[in-house]
């Protein structure tokens, strides 16, 4: 057990080192930020001094080298861009980021979830037909459509929503939230709908289809011929057997998520993570680009860690097979 | 009955006093761009946004009015007491907005600021050798040469507190391979008409009215609050100005004018900017890295000149920009030291003629080589280079086009990686010498990717860089460009419009460098 968890450990560290050379080797193709840096009257020996104090003069290995070993002790240099500390910036910006995927989430999961079990009940009704059409949009309309969509329906023509920005935020520690301010809860409607279409879909889609397929089994025939009601049949039997998998879907997704919110912000001017990101990309800022990557993965790498070492733990199976695996190996 | 006739009363009564609120409280204007500032230090980055947020709060010596005229600011008046020392009367009674007053130990503080390595004004001012004080309020401002146009450099050359910014270790700009951030980035005290009141880099930046501003007699603007947020998506920017969350905005997307202008309590001004659209074209190289021919067939003026009469400017203007250009002759605008309208009258569109040019030069079935263009950094960069592509097919030159960001462009003309490229020029000194020590010297490194190299153009630029003689200064300005012109050492494609949009609550006057100047603001009665 500890031996296949710190082999996971390993792989897992393995992984980052890994993102983060190939995302320091693309660096080299976003161009060259000292452009973005000095003015145009900057003459070439002004420019020659400054990648020289940035080092970005040096070869590859040892940029990189540098990187890691300063990424180690959390130290991320400052931002091109703003010419502040990347890693001050990545915390203020990481509550906006957290709160509108974490809102987003939790839409999905609070539509997906009961529209799925519906029209995996009710397949054959119109409503249910309606209801996946319209889910057919949700998947195939590009998060940016969405989003500018809704700012002309509801802030131009209607004028309930702002069209841009979180609203009012407030302090609380290094945190700030936005959901103690009504300019704030109203802010985040939008944002958390756009970027919450496509897992809700997602959801919808996959409880449905998990539905039908334990609907179709032998202890929901069993059960309704012993003459239980509906209801205990339809949410005590079967939708409990559907939520494994959607439990591990919606898990994973919500790395997605922050992953996806990059649009979702850009178009609302939202100021998180993901928009702090594509400032960053446009402008060549590196300090920045490198340091989200590398939180971003190690996001990912995180859930996944947990995802295996829960598996481990849930699915004896799985230490069988490995016994056995590695018996037969010898 | 009566009741409701009383309640509706009472509520039409009190929706007049809701509206009539802002107009008798305070007078706000809420505006954005694409992008914020990148710092507050003034001297740390040479940026025409950076640059605007600047000027609201700091003042320079001499500044550049809406019109583009060069008015005394913190500098009452200046003149040249020997060829190589300007005197400049400084203003009295002007406060900082921490309450202390401005002498010229601030002036002689902030050159040195500028002078420092890391500032971002440098070269700017590179010809400043050191600032003597006379009394203070006045300065000998020394050079280590003749300067004629020394005046206009000022107009971004913000000046600080020398006190303020010893008491918060900001005596130098921002060094951007240190590890922390200085106290100016986010900290500001000028003497200027605003005050810095809230600063969330790429969120939100508010701004109050300075009350005791010296300029208040003379420019009595109404602004008491301005709030800049930053929306890079253009869609969402032009949403929040209809929508009523935004009362301007800098930078609209062409597309969108029309429906801005016919949405009534809207409208759009627009003039032509400080900046030039062309295309330069490598006439120094003996080979070319992208063309089919082996010699480089740009050596041969007929060749840059058949490209030129290739492009019908009228048609991109018409087509690409709906309207929003203005054809150019000569890489400069109106608004420059140096232009003329007779300069900026171009050689005729004539395909057939560009045809025959093209067939003298020895390539009656043309050539191919590759554009390479901008996708982020001009108004329809990329759709302007797509045009220029289909225009140069008709007279048998076939054109690749390479459109890419402006981090991975700007490097390349640098680099001398490009045989044939878009670029643009604005000028901030407002000064034909600015455009020829970047575009016309300077083949070996630089912006002249052109290798365009004749000693004695190199000279008379010399010559005008020191020549304190107007009259004769002048007559090499106009040499320079004619030989510019008839060389087709560019190819110009049109000078850039702005057009910026609002609400009718505000009137903000348009200033050709698009940097906004809030003291002319006016808010309707």
């Amino acid at each position: 057990m500890t031996a296949y968890i710190l082999q996971r450990i390993f792989q897992a560290l393995a992984v980052m080192v890994v993102v983060a050379f190939v995302s320091f080797l693309m660096f080299n193709f976003v161009g060259d930020p000292v452009d973005n840096m000095v003015g145009q009257e900057a003459s070439y020996e002004d420019r020659e001094e400054m990648r020289d104090r940035l080092g970005l003069n040096d070869p590859f290995v040892v940029q990189f080298a540098r990187f890691v070993g300063n990424a180690v002790r959390g130290e991320f240099g400052i931002s091109y861009r703003l010419q502040r500390p990347v890693a001050t910036l990545i915390s203020e910006r990481m509550p906006a980021t957290l709160e509108l995927v974490g809102a987003s989430a939790l839409l999905s999961i609070l539509i997906g979830i009961p529209l799925g079990v519906y029209t995996g009940i009710r397949r054959y009704a119109i409503s249910s037909r309606v209801i996946l059409t319209l889910s057919l949009a949700g998947v195939s309309l590009p998060t940016f459509v969405i989003g500018i969509l809704l700012i002309y329906v509801f802030s131009v023509n209607l004028g309930w929503l702002p069209s841009f920005g979180r609203g009012q935020a407030t302090q609380i520690g290094w945190w700030s939230t936005s959901f103690l301010t009504v300019s704030g809860w109203k802010a985040i409607i939008m944002p958390s709908i756009t970027l919450a279409l496509f897992q809700m879909t997602l959801i919808l889609r996959l409880v449905r289809s998990e539905m039908l397929e334990v609907m179709r089994t032998d202890y929901i025939k069993f059960a309704r011929a012993r003459g239980l009601p509906d209801r205990l049949i339809n949410f005590g039997h079967a939708f409990k057997n559907t939520l494994v998998p959607v439990i591990t879907i919606i898990g994973l997704n919500v790395g997605s998520l922050i992953a996806f919110s990059i649009i979702t912000e850009t178009v609302f001017q939202w100021p998180g993570m993901g928009f702090l990101f594509i400032q960053a990309v446009g402008f060549a800022d590196v300090p920045v680009m490198a340091a989200y990557l590398v939180m971003v993965a190690a996001i990912f790498v995180a859930i996944n860690l947990i995802v295996d070492i829960l598996y481990f733990v849930v699915d004896p199976r799985l230490r069988v097979d490995r016994t056995v695996a590695s018996g037969s190996g010898e | 009955m009566k009741v409701r006739r009383v309640f509706g009363g009472i509520l039409v009564a009190s929706a007049l006093a809701f509206a009539a609120t802002p107009a008798t409280a305070k007078n706000t204007i809420r505006w954005a761009s694409q992008g914020d500032a990148l710092t507050g230090d003034p001297h740390a980055a040479n940026e025409a946004p950076t640059n605007s947020a600047s000027r609201k709060i700091y003042d320079t010596l001499v500044y550049a009015d809406k019109d583009l005229k060069f008015i005394p600011w913190l500098a009452t008046s200046w003149k040249l007491v020997n060829p190589t020392t300007w005197e400049f009367e400084l203003r009295k009674g002007v406060k900082w907005h921490d309450g202390s007053d401005f002498t010229a130990e601030d002036v002689k503080f902030s050159f040195e600021r500028v002078l420092s390595p890391t500032s971002d004004y440098k070269k700017q001012v590179n010809s400043v050798k050191e600032v003597k004080i006379i009394n203070p309020h006045k300065v000998h401002i020394i050079h280590t040469g003749p300067n004629p146009i020394f005046p206009n450099q000022l107009t971004s050359i913000f000046i600080m507190s020398k006190a303020w910014s010893e008491k918060h270790g900001v005596t130098k700009p921002q060094d951007r391979a240190a590890k922390e951030e200085t106290y100016a980035v986010r900290h500001a005290m000028g003497t200027g008409p605003f005050k810095l009141k809230l600063r969330e880099p790429d969120v939100k930046t508010v701004l109050v009215k300075n009350e005791d501003w010296w300029g208040l007699k003379q420019f009595p603007h109404e602004v008491d609050e301005i709030i800049y947020t930053p929306i890079s998506n253009p869609a969402t920017r032009i949403a929040a100005l209809l929508s009523g969350e935004l009362d301007f905005v800098l930078d609209p997307p062409l597309q969108d004018l029309n429906r801005i202008k016919s949405t009534p309590g809207f409208k759009i001004k627009q003039t032509a900017q400080t900046r030039t659209i062309f295309l330069g074209m490598n006439q120094g190289k003996d080979k070319l890295l992208t063309a089919s021919v082996d010699k480089n067939p740009f050596k041969d003026v007929r060749v840059r000149k058949a490209f030129y009469q290739a492009i019908d400017v009228d048609a991109i203007k018409k087509k690409v920009m709906r309207g929003y250009s203005v054809p150019a002759g000569i890489i400069t605008s109106k608004f420059i030291h140096g232009h003329t309208p007779t300069l900026d009258k171009r050689h005729p569109y004539d395909p057939a003629a560009a045809k025959k040019l093209l067939a003298e030069a020895g390539h009656p079935n043309g050539f191919e080589i590759q554009l390479d263009c901008p996708n982020n950094r001009y108004i329809n960069d990329e759709a302007i280079c797509q045009a220029v592509v289909g225009m140069l097919a008709k007279i048998g030159v076939k054109v690749t086009l390479s459109a890419i960001p402006k981090t991975i462009h700007f490097p390349k003309i640098k680099n001398r990686e490009t045989d044939f490229y878009m670029l643009g020029w604005g000028v901030p000194t407002l000064d034909s010498h600015y455009v020829f020590s970047f575009l016309t010297k300077g083949a070996d490194k630089g912006w002249n990717g052109t290798g365009f190299n004749d000693p004695e153009i190199n000279k008379a630029i010399d010559q005008i860089e020191i020549e304190t003689d107007f009259g004769k200064r002048d007559a090499l300005i106009s040499k320079v460009w004619t030989k510019m012109k008839d060389n087709v050492n560019y190819l110009p494609l049109h000078h850039q419009v702005i057009v910026w949009a609002m609400n009718d609550r505000v009137d903000v006057p348009i200033v050709a460098d698009d940097g906004v100047r809030f003291i002319y603001t006016k808010f309707k009665k």
